[in-house]
């Protein structure tokens, strides 16, 4: 499926009517959660911040698909989504803090950069492990089915996920329960460095789930719209009883796996450049354009209000101090056991490690 | 001899591994053009062809299963598990099936493979590039587990796993991947699994470390010895088949032991070496058994020089032990 198209109109026959507002709105999020990504990726550079994972190219598929859940659907990320925690409301501050393990981090200062959480937005923890959030979101969504609640789930996760022995469990159960779940599959055409034709040889990802009985369609994830028009239709489907929706949003990681990664060894600028003509943003950028919504001026003030915001919250992250070493302890279990508070003493009161460690 | 960390030690083994026998393979995630996430297969898949460098979709089952297959039909796979905290997907395939084909089938077959991992923390990877999970393979019948410190033996050890008949787990301190640098031959040559190495001699105390561990057991012994306490400090180098003997011989000699690693403290492999020196070295013992290791916790990101049993916890255990 494909509404937007370049020159910045619309397929009127399958035109979703989202009013200019809320198309705006989508421009701005998706242009803000680029400032970010790129913001932090300076950070990851100076070695102000352990690490980054990045959206860049895949704003649309992220934001469309969060902006076509309702805001009480839960959303279980992979671990590229934060514009669609963004989107949410998600103080921008708490993300940074997340990004510096501070005490301001909402999950402690345990976990690597870009794996944060947020309850009150329904945005499931993020977990490094390929492919294992998938049943996770069944398992919600079946929850949600048997206690009645008008809800449904919409779980991310990319191309190199579909090969994960998580993934098919996940498709096998959500058809055999008919869950009200959305699988929303970033094929962003890598895996790290494994080109997604290698990663599986039907060409299309979408025949993955149909091969479970999950109806399942593929649209162009650069298309803001196409993405907002096929999610709304699983949401749709989901609440009105007729099951899972499998989602393949066809799109494309223009920048590296992360800020450890180097795709120059694996593939060329040539393909790159292709892409960046096929950039989400400019996409809606320009239909907003022509409707005389949006300008070069608004875009300019647009870009600096948010890289001012940006250096508001990490000058703010970088002023809070560390997460606290006490709470290394708890959380293990709901009660710290005898071997817990004794181990948690011995740290406290023992000798205190010097220096800091570095990317090997 | 040229002068190698151990990233480069330990793709000069794979690489004569592959060149002295046309049946080992590598299999792993981003092995070929990327030649891996830490680069220790850099330049293998443009040397021996990408039907022997398989660059694989993403499923250590599939990785690690298939492996399985190809060495029960004759070949000599050698895997990678991007980062030890993703080998889970494929531990069934592992302690269910490649720890126990040669004894289900009264030795007819077995599984000759290795399955290379870099574990451990240190590198600001948080929960899931961080773990050291060697206590659950070492606790699996059928599996040999190695862990080298240094690429001298990283290299040696895993030509000689290679050539192991029965499955090992190769675990890789990606802490000091290219911190440690030393002469390597460029040659073929093999370090036998299951002994340990004494790589300091000392009188007082017994400090057992491997992987990246070792150097902080050794800079802690050198901080310990200006302070008047002689410590022997042992490189298990392989974890299972342990050398008992080695260990056993140097604690008749200090009476005093101290375990050093990074895995949480309950059921890590420092539980089974205070047992087994317990059980042997009774008699000679002068003072309780002492284990410094990470925390009952996940490992964390913020904090993770906390976590680790790093030299500055490891002193004060030696100076009380000597003391006892
Ligand atoms: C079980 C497991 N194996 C390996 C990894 C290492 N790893 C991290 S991301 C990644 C590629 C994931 O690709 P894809 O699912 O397509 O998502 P994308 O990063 O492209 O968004 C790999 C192999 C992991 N995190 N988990």
């Amino acid at each position: 499926m494909h509404i937007n198209r370049a020159d910045g109109t619309l397929d009127p026959s399958l035109d979703p009517g989202l009013s200019i507002d809320q198309l705006v709105s989508l421009y701005k999020a998706m242009v803000r959660t680029r400032v970010v990504d790129d913001r932090l990726e300076r950070l990851q550079r100076q070695g102000r911040i352990a690490f980054h994972v990045g959206s860049m190219g895949e704003e649309a598929a992220i934001i469309g698909a969060a902006a076509a859940l309702r805001d009480h659907d839960w959303i279980v990320p992979c671990y590229r989504e934060v514009g669609a925690l963004l989107w949410r409301g998600y103080p921008l501050q708490r993300y940074i803090d997340h990004m510096y393990g501070n005490a301001g981090d909402p999950v402690r200062g345990r976990q690597m950069p870009d794996h944060t959480f947020s309850r009150e937005h329904r945005y499931l923890a993020v977990s490094a492990p390929i492919g294992t959030q998938i049943p996770h979101a069944v398992g919600m969504a079946m929850a949600a089915k048997k206690r009645g609640l008008d809800e449904c789930v919409g779980v991310f996760f990319g191309d190199g996920a579909t090969s994960s022995n998580d993934f098919h469990a996940a498709m096998n159960f959500a058809a055999v329960y008919q869950a009200p779940v959305l699988f929303l599959c970033r094929n962003n055409g890598y895996a790290i460095s494994l080109p997604a034709e290698r990663q599986t040889a039907v060409p299309r990802l979408s025949e993955k789930g149909a091969a479970y009985g999950v109806p399942a369609l593929r649209v162009d994830g650069n298309d803001v719209l196409a993405v907002w028009k096929s999610v709304r239709e699983g949401v749709r489907r989901a609440t009105e009883g007729d099951g899972p929706t499998f989602v393949e949003l066809a799109t494309y990681r223009l920048g590296g796996h992360s800020t450890s990664d180097d795709p120059r060894a694996y593939r060329g600028d040539d393909e790159v450049e292709r892409w960046r003509k096929a950039d989400p943003l400019r996409r809606l950028r320009a239909h907003i354009e022509r409707r005389d919504a949006w300008s070069e001026a608004m875009d300019a003030d647009w870009r600096a209000a948010c890289e001012s915001e940006v250096r508001e919250c990490v000058q703010r992250a970088e002023e809070t101090p560390a997460a606290e070493l006490g709470d290394l302890f708890t959380d293990v279990y709901a009660e710290p056991p005898w071997h817990l508070r004794e181990q948690r003493a011995q740290c406290l009161d023992g000798p205190r490690a010097e220096g800091e460690e570095h990317e090997p | 001899m040229t002068s190698m960390n151990l990233v480069q030690a330990i793709r000069s083994g794979l690489r004569e591994a592959m060149r002295q026998d046309d049946d080992v393979m590598l299999l792993g995630e981003d092995i070929g053009k990327l030649g891996g996430v830490f680069r220790v297969t850099q330049g293998l898949e443009e040397e021996f062809g990408a039907d022997r460098v398989l660059d694989t979709p993403l499923s250590e089952t599939g990785i690690i299963g298939t492996a399985i297959g190809m060495a029960l039909h004759g070949l000599r796979p050698v895997s990678e598990i991007q980062f030890a905290d993703f080998i889970y997907p494929g531990f069934d395939q592992l302690v269910n099936e490649a720890a126990k084909y040669r004894y289900r089938t009264a030795g007819e077959l077995h599984v000759p493979m290795v399955v290379r991992t870099p574990y451990g923390g240190g590198i600001r990877g948080g929960q899931y590039h961080s773990q050291s999970p060697e206590a659950l393979f070492i606790h699996t019948p059928g599996l040999k587990v190695v862990c080298p410190s240094n690429p001298y033996d990283a290299k040696g050890l895993l030509m000689e796993a290679i050539r192991d008949e029965d499955p090992v787990i190769f675990f890789e301190p990606k802490r000091v991947y290219r911190a440690v640098k030393m002469d390597v031959p460029d040659e073929p040559y093999a370090v036998p699994l299951g002994q340990a190495k004494v790589v300091r001699s000392g009188a007082q105390v017994t400090c057992v470390a491997w992987g990246a561990m070792l150097y902080e057991a050794f800079s802690a012994a050198e901080t310990a010895a200006g302070q008047g306490v002689d410590v022997e400090v042992i490189d298990l180098r392989t974890l299972w088949p342990l050398d008992i003997d080695t260990l056993v011989s140097s604690v008749e000699k200090t009476g005093r032991f101290v375990i050093v690693h990074e895995a949480p403290r309950t059921c890590g492999f420092g539980s089974e070496l205070v047992a087994l020196l317990t059980e042997r070295a009774f008699l000679h013992l002068e003072a309780p058994p002492v284990r410094v290791t990470g925390w009952d916790t996940p490992f964390p990101l913020t904090h993770e020089r906390e976590y680790l049993p790093l030299a500055h916890r490891i002193v004060p255990a030696l100076l009380e032990t000597a003391r006892y």
